[in-house]
């Protein structure tokens, strides 16, 4: 074990855990942030992803090590139920979601790309999101918010 | 938009205080004046066989199990044990009891499955929760508004009829200044209803609550990252758990655990080993991971499973007890003289419910009562089941329904729930258990596979003259948890319901419909969305276009011939209109014999079989795209049409639809458990590939609304029709019959390769 500063959302952790361990289960267990997912662990579905400085990454496959002096965010970091961020509203305004278990995923993801690809159409957001799982298939739902507040920032 | 609340608790405080102390109706509400009735989701409805065995499999009690609750500040509390499942049944349920109670949909709070807070009302299956659950909540809330209108007409001195409510207002007619609020006359007295019967429920066409898109009570939370899932459920002291099986449904059993070989990992704080069941138990999630892929554990060799290319030779040869659906007339002798004969063989293998959250159980287990918190859509059959694993008393297992992922029949059976319930009493402290993705993958309980013979014979005129119909299945309904069985899936032939689903609305002359019902299948099965509906509807749908091939007619026109219930033939009327269909037989006879080409197909399906409680129809139009060089077929395009009876909530019905129509594209084109003789071989996203974002079609949903014919199941029907209209569409495009779902891309090119 190791003492890791990391900084999520905007503060200051101090965690003591291996520094192998994945990202994924120091920001569920340690921080009690639980807007990313363990979805398979294996970097296949998108469940687990965060923002680390401005580019998503899969945490269920990022050693918490490469978060130390990185800036990470989390869905939570976004906004709340009383003050959601324009992402969240735009999927909360398209009714976005059945289970809900991929949408941090897909949130994080969109979040990501749209702020380095302000000008993406809906076919490169597709892209963007084709290696995010959704099983409840509420795909077009999902597209639509994410096409909402691409328009919404563009505007 | 509301106060909602759910027996999961939001804060770690509450978890605590909750954990400890078992909560009754009486202690819930005790202290406070209010008003309840008690009634039964399940109702006292006779329901027809199909339904009644639905019924009785969902465990449906004939007691008063819910409570509708009306507190002194005007708030409404409405206690279930149906479960949501993240199909928006919370808000819909919520909404029917603001709409007979005329108050407003914020007062509104719904808590769910806990077993000792809401009684015992069966398991969320068959899309029931609305069709049967909503009718007794609306006249629950019924019986309550009569009540609390006969306090008002005592109070102010005018007869009930005199009365109108306004969002939980009581005023009396003509007089807006004479005014008493429902929670005036409820005060600090308590009063307790029992259901009479007698009240009268609004008429449709005054609703203004029910029939409205009203947001869904949970969204807000999801997209977030504050809404309780099971997955976060987090105890004082909880350690977590993994449990080792040996290569999924392999039949391999427990030979010999090698503890020092974890020994020296950091945080392991026990192996535990029960039978088959081998788990571990950390300190730390990453932990109990890395110790149960470090520990070494010797299993007997696999008892052998067959080829997969042989599946369906072995469910056809497996022991089967036929049973004669229904029979019409004389089949044999009507096929004898047809003018045309047509013969087809359908399969449809194992599927996954591939739930993106691997199952997730968290169990606090002491010496003499347990608590766990489970995503289960039974609570209170996993809550007896536990107790019975335990070797406790009934009343000592407490369940706390806690939604967990999308699961679409899964968590029918919550093995990890299990799974934690055991490491926890083992090690005698609270344990979380999730399992790894190749757990789920590999260990699911899949849809059963099934076999379909048809056979039917036209007349010259390119009339149905006789349908006989064969089907090879087991049970879709009924897995006993896992625990630690590796094999031998069998669940015993239930003498009324196997959940094959088989539709026989068409009007045919002479018709024989014989289920091979089984008892075992090759690898873990159980409910899976919509049971057999899917399944038989590829069959019986893709054999009504191969029966209008060979007549020469058009897909719809052929239908339309043997057709006669009215909602069916409106369905599949504003299903084409709305896209645009090309009137002509199929195939098209323009259509070149490489590259791409395109082609439209059509299916029907019914869900439900209760006549009291009505029927679901949905006509499925696909548009695809087939490249006949590489086999790729590209949905471009699904229209539905779904007349679900009365619409609770539009917006959550399309949404159920415009999923179930996607996720049962993706098991179309995508979805086959792979095995071989050593196990489950699909145990990942790779393996198990599922429909992403590049092959999503656009989705045009109909909703018929029929505020006159009762609320029918939305949650799973659109599923039904997918596989036979994309099959349809290939066909169409190429003149290619698939018969075996799913259509891989290698099946593809194989069968056009054979068309030559």
């Amino acid at each position: 074990m190791s003492a890791l500063n990391l900084s999520v959302n905007g503060r200051s952790y101090t965690v003591d855990v291996e520094p192998d361990t994945p990202l994924l289960y120091v920001l569920r267990n340690d921080l009690e942030l639980n807007g990313p997912k363990f979805g398979c662990g294996l970097n296949q579905c998108g469940a687990c992803t965060v923002i680390m400085n401005g580019r998503s990454v899969r945490s269920c496959v990022t050693p918490v090590s490469r978060a130390v002096g990185a800036e990470v965010t989390t869905l939570e970091g976004l906004g709340t139920v009383d003050n959601p961020h324009p992402i969240q509203q735009a999927f909360i305004d398209e009714q976005a979601a059945q289970c809900g278990y991929c949408i941090n995923g897909m949130i994080m993801t969109a979040k990501a790309f749209l702020d380095a690809n302000p000008n993406a159409d809906d076919a490169a957001i597709r892209r963007a999101l084709s290696r995010n799982l959704c099983r409840c298939a509420t795909h077009l739902r999902i597209l639509r918010a994410v096409s909402r507040y691409a328009e919404e920032q563009r505007a | 938009m509301s106060a909602r609340s759910r027996s999961s608790v939001p804060s770690s405080g509450q978890r605590r205080l909750r954990a400890d102390g078992a909560v009754s109706r009486r202690t819930f509400l005790k202290g406070s004046g209010v008003l309840v009735v008690a009634f039964s989701l399940a109702g006292p409805a006779r329901l027809g066989a199909p339904a009644a065995a639905r019924a009785q499999e969902a465990g449906a009690a004939q007691s008063l199990d819910s409570w509708l609750a009306i507190a002194a500040d005007g708030s409404v509390t409405l206690f279930t044990g149906k479960v949501d499942l993240g199909t928006g049944v919370e808000t819909a349920l919520a909404q029917i009891a603001a709409e007979e109670l005329n108050v407003p949909f914020g007062s509104m709070r719904v808590v769910q499955g806990d077993t000792a807070v809401s009684p015992d009302q069966g398991r969320t299956v068959g899309s029931l929760s609305i069709s049967q659950g909503g009718l007794q909540v609306r006249k629950a809330a019924a019986e309550a508004r009569q009540a609390l209108l006969r306090l008002a007409s005592d109070r102010l001195g005018v007869p009930a009829d005199a009365l109108a409510v306004r969002d939980g207002v009581v005023s009396v007619a003509g007089d807006p200044s004479r005014t008493v609020s429902y929670g005036a006359l409820v005060g600090g007295r308590r009063f307790e209803l029992e259901m009479t019967g007698t009240a009268e429920p609004k008429r449709p066409a005054d609703y203004t609550i029910v029939g409205q898109p009203i947001p869904r009570l949970d969204i807000p939370a999801k997209m977030t990252g504050s809404f309780e899932y099971v997955q976060n459920v987090r105890l004082p002291g909880m350690l977590h758990g993994r449990v080792v099986r040996p290569t999924p449904q392999s039949g391999a059993t427990l030979v010999g655990v090698d503890q020092d070989s974890v020994r020296d990992l950091p945080g392991v704080v026990q192996v535990v080993v029960k039978g088959n069941l081998v788990g571990v138990v950390a300190e730390r999630e990453e932990q109990a991971i890395e110790a149960a892929k470090q520990l070494r554990v010797t299993w007997s060799d696999p008892t052998g499973l067959p080829d997969q290319a042989d599946l369906f030779d072995i469910v056809r040869r497996t022991p089967s007890e036929d049973k004669t659906l229904a029979a019409s007339g004389d089949v044999a002798a009507a096929l004898g003289g047809a003018a045309k004969l047509v013969r087809a063989t359908y399969e449809f293998p194992f599927q996954s419910h591939a739930m993106m959250g691997p199952s997730c159980g968290v169990a606090d287990v002491r010496a003499d009562r347990a608590t766990v918190w489970s995503g289960t859509q039974h609570p209170h059959g996993l809550a007896k089941d536990l107790a019975t694993w335990l070797d406790l008393p009934e009343d000592a297992v407490r369940v706390i329904y806690t939604e967990g992922s999308g699961c679409y029949g899964r968590y029918t059976t919550d093995d990890a729930a299990l799974d934690a319930a055991l490491l926890s009493q083992a090690v005698g402290r609270p344990v979380r258990v999730q399992w790894m993705r190749h757990d789920e993958h590999g260990w699911d309980h899949y849809n059963t596979p099934m076999l379909f013979d048809l056979q039917a014979g036209l007349d010259a005129d390119g009339k149905v003259v006789a349908y006989d119909w064969q089907s090879w299945s087991a049970r879709h309904t009924g897995q006993a948890l896992l625990g630690d069985q590796t094999g031998n899936w069998v669940i015993p032939l239930d003498p009324v319901f196997v959940g094959d689903d088989t539709p026989k609305f068409y009007d045919f002359a002479n018709t024989r419909y014989v289920l091979h019902a089984q008892d075992r299948a090759l690898l873990r099965y159980g409910n899976n969305r919509s049971l057999g509906a899917m399944l038989s509807a590829f069959a019986a749908e893709s054999f009504m276009d191969e029966l209008a091939a060979a007549a020469g007619a058009d897909p719809v026109e052929f239908r339309l011939r043997h057709l006669s219930d009215q909602r069916a033939i409106d369905a599949l009327r504003a299903a084409v209109d709305r896209a645009g269909w090309d009137t002509r037989p199929s195939p098209r006879r323009d259509a070149s014999r490489t590259g791409v080409v395109a082609g439209r197909g059509l299916a029907l399906g019914e869900y439900g079989a209760n006549p009291q409680l009505g029927h679901t129809w949905i006509a499925t139009v696909a548009e695809v795209e087939v490249n006949q060089d590489s086999g790729e077929v590209q949905v471009k395009r699904m229209v539905v049409a779904h007349d679900c009876g009365l619409i609770v909530n539009p917006d959550g019905v399309r949404n159920q639809v415009e999923g179930n129509t996607l996720q049962s594209l993706s098991r179309t084109l995508f979805e086959e458990v792979a095995f071989d003789r050593s196990g489950v071989t699909s145990v990942d996203w790779r393996t198990y590939p599922i429909l992403t974002f590049e092959d999503v079609p656009e989705v045009e949903v109909i909703l018929i609304d029929r505020p006159d014919v009762g609320a029918a199941g939305a949650g799973e029907s659109a599923t039904i029709p997918t596989a036979a209209a994309i099959a349809n569409a290939i066909f169409d495009a190429t003149g290619v019959r698939l018969r075996r779902v799913p259509f891989t891309v290698s099946r593809v090119r194989a069968a056009l390769q054979q068309r030559g």
